[in-house]
């Protein structure tokens, strides 16, 4: 029995993996729920939003690195990053005023907005593939560990070693930094205030003198930022492929769901809600028994509830406790 | 006198093929109230539409302070110094009582904080609830947010639909109080409501609607005290 | 122009195309793409009765689809006793088992009051509801997967002809419809999109990692084509041979294209009999009804209809016709590959490109615009490099002239969704509007 080595094992396989994907998730969710509560649809295209921008970011970190420009430690990618996201925001932009307005100026239906956001996607998928390709890529330089597994057991003495990527922590400080950056944003401007009262009630809105274009451009200027930077910390944390950031939809739209659609905060929460339930159901939980329990007690299985190849099913079971028990979301979302 | 403050006049239209007025005509003098009162699709609600560029006048005009302002967006009559309170949806449900006013107050950009200051004067229950979410407040307290948002903007005419719908008779007393008050430091006021008798009662012009036309016009003492009003529509 | 019209031009238009792509490139290319074609425009059918009729979002195609495929496998493969004796029997119980976990847990959940009572009791009743089926089912499914495991491990199926599957693939897609449906009608339209693409992604994943069901990743191959006749088969065959002769071709060409025809007449006459049922369900009462659900729900409430019900039937209704679509696929292909299914851009949202094209609610739009654009899609492959190579030619040979004349095929995906989106924007009820 071994407390400390339990812990151990739980940060490094558990509690880290878990909390950078929560963030990853949880910026993707912001993204998809922001076009929610502005615009009112859900978009199909965020997953190809989020793979475009790390595509044009990656191409500027390979442009860097030629050129011989590195972050030191960190990772090149943090540097285009401002770039790609400034990119990303004239794409979106563009597709805003020649494919959205339209059907916003006609107050379309959100379900035919959905279909646009697919043809949106079709298109966005094809110009990803178009600059980078289909192959994975991975784009991380820089210094791979803050601590590794090796230094900590030496440090420690413990059997097992506690490894933190320096990618981990940047997701997280990164998204802190972009939630927090973003909820001043929300709560104490004016262009802010106004987004949230257009989300809110859109005819009152418009008879205080708010203009809807602006408020959609800022929304879209928010999501690119929102969608590259998830996608970069994703890519850098994993590695990029175009075809496993459309497959992210799934988990980005439960964690949006489960915090209640249109609702930032919720976003957030459902992003971590999502992650730790998909990490915790795919983990296999014997290392840890085996440092917990007296071996008599230790089960011979994995104690693995899923395997990693269900990982969305674990996604889709959250998004369904939610639709049948609480449509709204744990935080109150817009409708239902 | 010279022509009214704000007049909408012999205005014909409807939202689709079918006109809900005919040649109807509202009109408000600068720190009066006017009052729409009359049965149920009588067209009281299309009528301060109209009046707001809601609906698109098949014929008819509008003209605030004499300007002709028919063909001017709801936004572009908020910017000329009219405000509105939409019967329901009328307050930001999810923001505190303060940025509704501040919401308000988009358009302008000088020190909106007197004109705040006036409000709670006005309303002080909502400066005691000022950080709290418009969502959280009871119906009478939500309207007047929604009262206090309208009038952020400085307007010289505040349009009300329907203030007192489902508020109980004491909070409706009260709020029209209120709006007496608001009256009196010069703001035109153009009211629909239901509630015919208490609010003749307040009216310094009264206008009965019925099918979208004008049946009966005068102050609004004279039409409490006219038998043919009293009998069809103030129920005795 | 009135409607028949138009139709019958929109019609010949495509036939035109068709014939065009067998004379300047090759008949077999042209059967092949015409086979996906019909194959794609009985699965519009089914998405454009969702759509199209009761305005309901389903973008879990592949995944109905896919179950479709399963159906074929489970039906028609030879029956396998060695997989039989070894647990066969054994899975059978652990899923019996699985499903009365299911069950007795949605009736526990209804008996107990709300509360943490309910929550805790449900967790523990499902954990060990789950080891329990886990211990039967984890040896039963490794016992079969070991037996001759490079060419079946599968439980294998029933050795039946394939043309029962096509019921058993409808009954398949509909479970699961009626499942998803269950859950995410009556909540908002985006709400059961976003459901479907989940239970589409679960039941691929599924597919691919149950390797005792259908041998996952490692694909199923051989599948019986049976009426249609094999290539091999039929070049032994002495009349066939004969046939050849008299018509001057190659004998390899002419079976390819005898067997593309065969397939074609199948599918032409399963695709017509749907669109036969699909109209005559259309103009009855209960199209009528269901139109008038779509156009006015409250409405429609309000006149006392069971509009939930109604969304039910029409939703499993059309999932039991993807299924039935994703059998011929399997039969066409005589392949069964779940990784295939992955490509939700092929498998999904481009069945939607089809069916907004044709026109929402028409069902020979729906089927015309899937001849169209499996056409645009396959051809993007064969034509696509070469219309690149022209653009480019400008451009200097270099590393970016080849990296743009070999993403030429990746075109066809911005070519799609750029169709979808001038269609939505210039044309938004599509070639042929609903009647």
């Amino acid at each position: 029995m071994n407390i400390l080595d339990a812990i151990v094992v739980l940060l490094n396989y558990v509690i880290i993996p878990a909390t950078s994907y929560g963030a990853q998730l949880a910026l993707g969710a912001l993204g998809v729920t922001l076009i929610y509560g502005i615009l009112r649809f859900s978009n199909f295209a965020h997953g190809d939003t989020m793979a475009f921008g790390t595509a044009v970011t990656i191409l500027i970190t390979w442009a860097f690195q030629a050129a011989g420009i590195t972050f030191g430690p960190l990772p090149t990618a943090l540097l285009a990053l401002p770039l790609g996201i400034a990119v990303t925001a004239l794409v979106l932009l563009f597709t805003d005023r020649a494919v959205y307005r339209f059907y916003r100026r006609k107050k379309a239906a959100p379900v035919i907005l959905v279909i646009v956001s697919m043809g949106v996607m079709f298109v966005m998928n094809g110009l990803t593939r178009l600059i980078i390709g289909v192959q994975d890529q991975n784009f991380a330089d820089g210094q791979r560990f803050i601590i590794n597994a090796f230094q900590f057991r030496k440090m420690t003495g413990l059997a097992q070693g506690l490894a933190l990527r320096t990618t981990s922590v940047i997701t997280l400080l990164t998204a802190i930094i972009v939630v927090a950056a973003l909820f001043w944003f929300l709560n104490h401007t004016r262009t802010g205030k106004s987004m949230r009262a257009f989300a809110d009630n859109e005819d009152l809105a418009l008879l205080s003198g708010i203009n809807p274009e602006r408020v959609v451009t800022v929304t879209w200027l928010l999501v690119a930022g929102l969608a590259t930077t998830a996608g970069v910390l994703y890519g850098l944390d994993k590695s990029f492929m175009p075809f496993t950031y459309f497959q992210l939809l799934l988990p980005i739209f439960a964690a949006a769901v489960v915090g209640g659609l249109g609702n930032p905060l919720g976003a957030i929460v459902g992003g971590f809600v999502v992650a730790f339930s998909e990490v915790m159901s795919t983990y296999a939980w014997r290392m840890v028994a085996a440092y917990v329990l007296p071996r008599s007690l230790v089960p011979g299985g994995l104690m693995q509830l899923l395997t990693t190849d269900y990982k969305f099913a674990v996604s889709f079971a959250i998004l369904v406790a939610v639709l049948l028990f609480k449509p709204t979301g744990i935080f109150k979302g817009k409708s239902v | 006198m010279g022509a009214p403050f704000l007049i909408g006049e012999k205005m014909t239209g409807g939202y689709g093929a079918a006109d809900i007025l005919h040649d109807c005509t509202i009109a408000v003098e600068k720190g009066e109230i006017a009052v729409i009162v009359g049965p149920n699709g009588a067209g009281k609600s299309t009528a301060m539409k109209a009046v707001f560029g809601m609906l698109t006048l098949r014929h008819g005009q509008v003209r605030l302070d004499g300007e002709d302002i028919t063909a001017f967006s709801p936004q572009a009559r908020v910017a000329k110094g009219m405000a509105f309170v939409p019967q329901t949806d009328n307050v930001f449900l999810s923001m505190s009582v303060e940025e509704n006013l501040e919401m308000g107050a988009f358009l302008r950009r000088d020190d909106i904080r007197p004109t705040m200051a006036r409000i709670y004067d006005l309303f002080p229950v909502l400066k005691e609830k000022r950080r709290q979410a418009a969502g959280e407040l009871s119906g009478g307290q939500r309207q007047q947010v929604a009262v206090g948002r309208a009038l952020m903007t400085q307007p010289k005419v505040l349009m009300l639909d329907e203030p007192t719908a489902g508020v109980s008779p004491i909070v409706m007393d009260e709020l029209f109080d209120r709006i007496i008050e608001i009256s009196r430091t010069g703001i035109s006021i153009l009211m629909v409501e239901q509630n015919a008798r208490q609010a003749l009662n307040i009216a310094d012009k009264g206008y009965v609607l019925v099918q979208g036309a004008n049946r009966y016009t005068d102050t609004g003492e004279a039409l409490l005290a006219d038998p043919d009003v009293r009998k069809t529509f103030l129920g005795g | 122009m009135n409607g028949r019209s138009r139709s019958l031009w929109v019609l010949a238009v495509v036939g035109l195309l068709y014939v065009a792509v067998g004379v300047l490139q090759s008949w077999p290319l042209a059967l092949t793409i015409l086979n996906d074609g019909l194959i794609v425009a009985i699965t519009a059918l089914g998405v454009n009765m969702q759509w199209g009729y009761a305005g309901l979002f389903n973008v879990g195609v592949s995944g109905f689809f896919a179950l479709g495929g399963l159906a074929v496998v489970l039906v028609s493969m030879p029956l396998d006793p060695q997989a039989w004796s070894a647990g066969t029997p054994r899975l059978l119980v652990a899923l019996v088992i699985l499903a009365l976990v299911i069950f007795a847990a949605m009736r526990l959940y209804r008996v107990l009051g709300a509360g943490w009572l309910r929550i805790v009791s449900l967790i523990v009743f499902i954990g060990v509801g789950v080891t329990v089926f886990r211990t039967v089912f984890n040896p039963a499914a490794k016992a079969v997967e070991a037996i001759n495991a490079a060419v079946t491990g599968n439980i294998g199926g029933l050795g039946l002809p394939v043309p029962f599957s096509f019921i058993v693939a409808a009954a398949f897609a509909a479970a699961a419809g009626w499942a998803v449906a269950k859950i995410a009608l009556g909540l908002r339209s985006d709400y059961l999109a976003i459901a479907t693409l989940g239970i589409g992604q679960i039941i691929i994943s599924v597919l691919m990692n149950e390797s005792w069901l259908d041998r996952g990743v490692k694909n199923v191959v051989g599948i019986s084509r049976w009426p249609v006749p094999e290539e091999v088969r039929l070049q032994k065959q002495p009349w066939f041979i004969d046939l050849a002769h008299t018509l001057g071709m190659h004998l390899t060409t002419t079976s390819t294209v005898f067997v593309g025809l065969c397939f074609a007449a199948l599918f032409t006459a399963i695709l017509l009999v749907i669109l036969l049922l699909a109209e005559l369900s259309l103009r009855s009462p209960w199209g009528r009804m269901m139109r008038a659900i779509r156009d006015n729900e409250v409405a429609a409430e309000a006149m006392g209809k069971d509009v939930k019900r109604r969304h039910l039937q029409v939703f499993v209704l059309g999932c039991a016709v993807i299924g039935i679509a994703g059998a011929l696929f399997v039969m066409l292909h005589g392949l069964f590959s779940p990784v295939n299914y992955n490509d939700a851009l092929r498998y999904t949202f481009l069945i939607w490109s089809m069916v907004i094209l044709g026109g929402s609610g028409n069902n020979l739009g729906s089927v015309l615009g899937a001849l169209i654009i499996m056409l645009i899609w396959d051809e993007a492959g064969s034509v696509g490099p070469h219309l690149f190579a022209l653009l480019t030619s400008p451009l200097a040979d270099g590393p970016l002239k080849t990296h743009l004349i070999n993403s030429a095929v990746e075109m066809r995906l911005p070519a799609v969704g750029l169709v979808l989106l001038l269609v939505l924007r210039f044309s938004p009820k599509g070639l042929l509007p609903e009647r």
